[in-house]
């Protein structure tokens, strides 16, 4: 459950913190566009320590910042906003492209600073990278699930999809629980190992596995009984198993791992 | 700070994209002096003017501009009486431009919105981007955290399903400001200074099922893919209502979308907005809608349109229909919408017969 990338779920499990903030090895802090480094942690930590709003589009995006609001038509009712439960950052010079694009595009460089955070909508899915993320632990920490691993999994990101299983579960469930998450600012700036077209020589299962997961995800429906996080990770692993089980046995073992995972956050994070 | 760009000395652009196939609806009361400043970038096109107020005041056009000009009287006297769902003393009356274009794509404008200047210092041809935006597919099933993805320098990401690379096709360009941000009046009131100073360089789609506050100040749209739902609805004179005619536009074009599998785009281009119409006034036209939208999101949110429902027209007189069913009660001003609606469609295909088999 804890190898590769999968590690940092460790440590996520025995924090004793509100808040975490996970970044890959190979990133460092970016520079902004007037050349002064990013503070990426105290970003996220802003981005969780303010609301969310999933309900309704806000086209200035972050109403919370400063210079900047709700726009004319924006509901009043939805301005107070919900608990943001996770902070999806963003990744200067080597972007988070999979093995075929990256093969295809060596030169590219993600040069584009894009100065916002927005709330990534009410049902609308995401691929969320594991590369620079935060999140509130007391909130949503059991939702975060090590539990896809694809066969040949590999060291480098390009052969991974661990923490993009983990964040269809997350964005899942906190669109249930009423939570949001938010995408954007930070950046950081990325230097990747490894050789894009050397992971292409290995049978991409990743990509098959997130075709049968979209309409899943898009399809599923909670039980209104689910109401806390971690019952929602059991109903979720029990519908993967249910529906996702016969497509493909890393689903399975998905499933089973998302089911051990909550046990094991129970037991260790315990009163006491 | 911000400023508008200056834009004395920028060659006119000789390779307009879509010269012969856009046009630009502008609604006005006082006066086209903006266009000056826009010349360079918007002079190749053909410009709709929709003259709102009084009709015996003549509105001049700066010299060099192919345009075609109607006052209320030319309203009343193409639409006859199906003229009640124009607007009066509205800028919501841009529509009726909408409906008279013979072209396939739109682009809108308010005349107090200048050029702006992108953080280089360069000035943003606004048209421009709203033409790649259309060109260009959007992402509605799957949102790309990288924002759009066929921008140069862009692409999907990592996790993005292969299957849903293809996009579908735009429908609306949602275009932002600089300098003075579309707030409500009563948060104009509490930040009456403040002023939108940061520009966000990105094109995103809005996602499938969520629903946005439409700003008519900087718009385009392909007009075959969605025209008829680019009603914007009764508002000014003899309404009780006022700066909510985008807005309802907004929504029934971001429903119908969803339905037809169409895509609507947020961001990109940038126009720097130059006045700020008196917030007291604003309050006064706002005040109803800011009670009426608490019921008109959540009707709009869990509006179904039915499988029968293909096309555009179709899908509004559906809309049109749980309006009158579901809205009526909240007041009557939405029964007469409803049937405005109906109306707009029936001029809509009166004047836009259908030519494809």
């Amino acid at each position: 459950m804890f190898s590769g990338y999968s590690c940092r779920y460790f440590g996520y499990l025995v924090s004793k913190k509100k808040y975490i903030v996970s970044i890959d090895d190979d990133c460092v802090p970016a520079k902004d566009p007037k050349g002064v480094l990013v503070d990426a942690v105290s970003q996220h930590v802003t981005n969780l320590e303010n609301p969310a709003t999933p309900l309704f589009f806000n086209t200035l995006y972050d109403p919370y910042c400063e210079g900047a609001d709700f726009v004319r038509g924006y509901p009043f009712s939805l301005r107070s906003g919900v608990p943001c439960a996770a902070s999806c950052g963003l990744w200067l010079n080597l972007a988070d492209l999979d093995a075929p694009t990256q093969a295809l595009k060596t030169e590219q460089r993600n040069t584009s600073y894009v100065d916002a955070v927005m709330t990534v909508p009410l049902k609308a899915m995401l691929p969320i990278s594991g590369i620079n993320i935060a999140f509130n632990r007391e909130l949503v920490g059991p939702a975060l699930v090590p539990a896809l691993r694809i066969a040949g999994e590999g060291k480098v990101r390009w052969e991974t999809l661990e923490d993009v299983w983990c964040g269809m579960c997350l964005k899942h469930i906190s669109d249930h629980l009423g939570y949001g998450v938010k995408t954007g600012l930070p950046y950081v700036w990325r230097n990747e190992r490894g050789d894009a077209v050397e992971s292409l020589r290995k049978k991409w299962e990743g990509m098959k596995l997130m075709e049968k997961s979209v309409p899943f995800f898009e399809a599923l429906k909670l039980p209104e009984s689910a109401v806390s996080v971690e019952d929602c990770v059991v109903e979720l692993a029990k519908a993967v198993k249910e529906q996702l089980g016969s497509d493909d046995p890393a689903f399975t073992q998905a499933a089973d791992a998302m089911v051990k995972w909550v046990q094991l956050w129970n037991s260790v994070n315990s009163s006491g | 700070m911000v400023e508008p760009a200056n834009t004395v000395g920028i060659p006119l652009n000789h390779t307009a994209l879509l010269k012969d196939e856009l046009d630009i609806v502008i609604p006005t009361i006082r006066n086209l002096d903006f266009l000056e400043m826009w010349r360079p970038f918007l002079q190749p096109y053909h410009l709709i003017i929709v003259q709102d107020g009084d009709p015996s005041k003549t509105i001049a056009v700066p010299e060099g501009f192919d345009y075609e000009l109607y006052n209320r009287n030319d309203i009343n006297r193409i639409l006859g009486p199906k003229a009640s769902c124009i607007s009066f003393k509205d800028s919501a009356c841009r529509c009726f431009g909408y409906m008279v274009s013979k072209k396939k794509y739109i682009f809108t404008i308010d005349d107090d919105c200048f050029v702006a200047k992108d953080p280089a210092g360069k000035a943003v041809n606004a048209l421009e981007q709203h033409i790649k935006n259309l060109l260009c597919p959007s992402s509605p099933f799957f949102f790309n955290t990288l924002y759009d993805p066929y921008r140069e320098g862009a692409d999907f990401v990592r996790g993005y399903p292969f299957s849903l690379r293809e996009g579908v096709s735009t429908a609306v360009s949602h275009g932002l400001w600089l300098n003075i941000p579309d707030y409500d009046a009563p948060t104009q009131l509490v930040k009456p200074k403040e002023r939108n100073t940061r520009y966000v360089d990105a094109v995103m789609t809005i996602p499938k099922g969520t629903l946005f506050p439409m700003c008519g100040m900087n718009l385009a749209f392909d007009r075959d893919l969605i025209g008829p739902a680019m009603y914007f609805g009764l508002m000014g004179d003899g309404q009780p209502i006022g700066r909510y005619d985008d807005m309802w536009a907004g929504w029934c074009v971001k429903v119908i979308c969803d339905h037809l599998g169409l895509g609507v785009k947020t961001g990109l281009p940038y126009i720097y907005h130059s006045k700020a119409s008196n917030p007291f006034v604003n309050l006064k036209k706002e005040y109803k809608g800011i009670f009426w939208q608490e019921d008109i999101i959540p009707f709009f949110q869990s509006a179904k349109l039915s499988k029968e429902a293909v096309t555009v027209q179709q899908c509004y007189i559906e809309l049109s229909k749980m309006v009158k069913e579901k809205l009526s009660a909240i007041d009557p001003y939405f029964d007469k919408l409803a049937d405005a609606m109906v109306t707009w469609i029936e001029a809509w295909d009166e004047l836009n017969p259908a030519t494809k088999a």
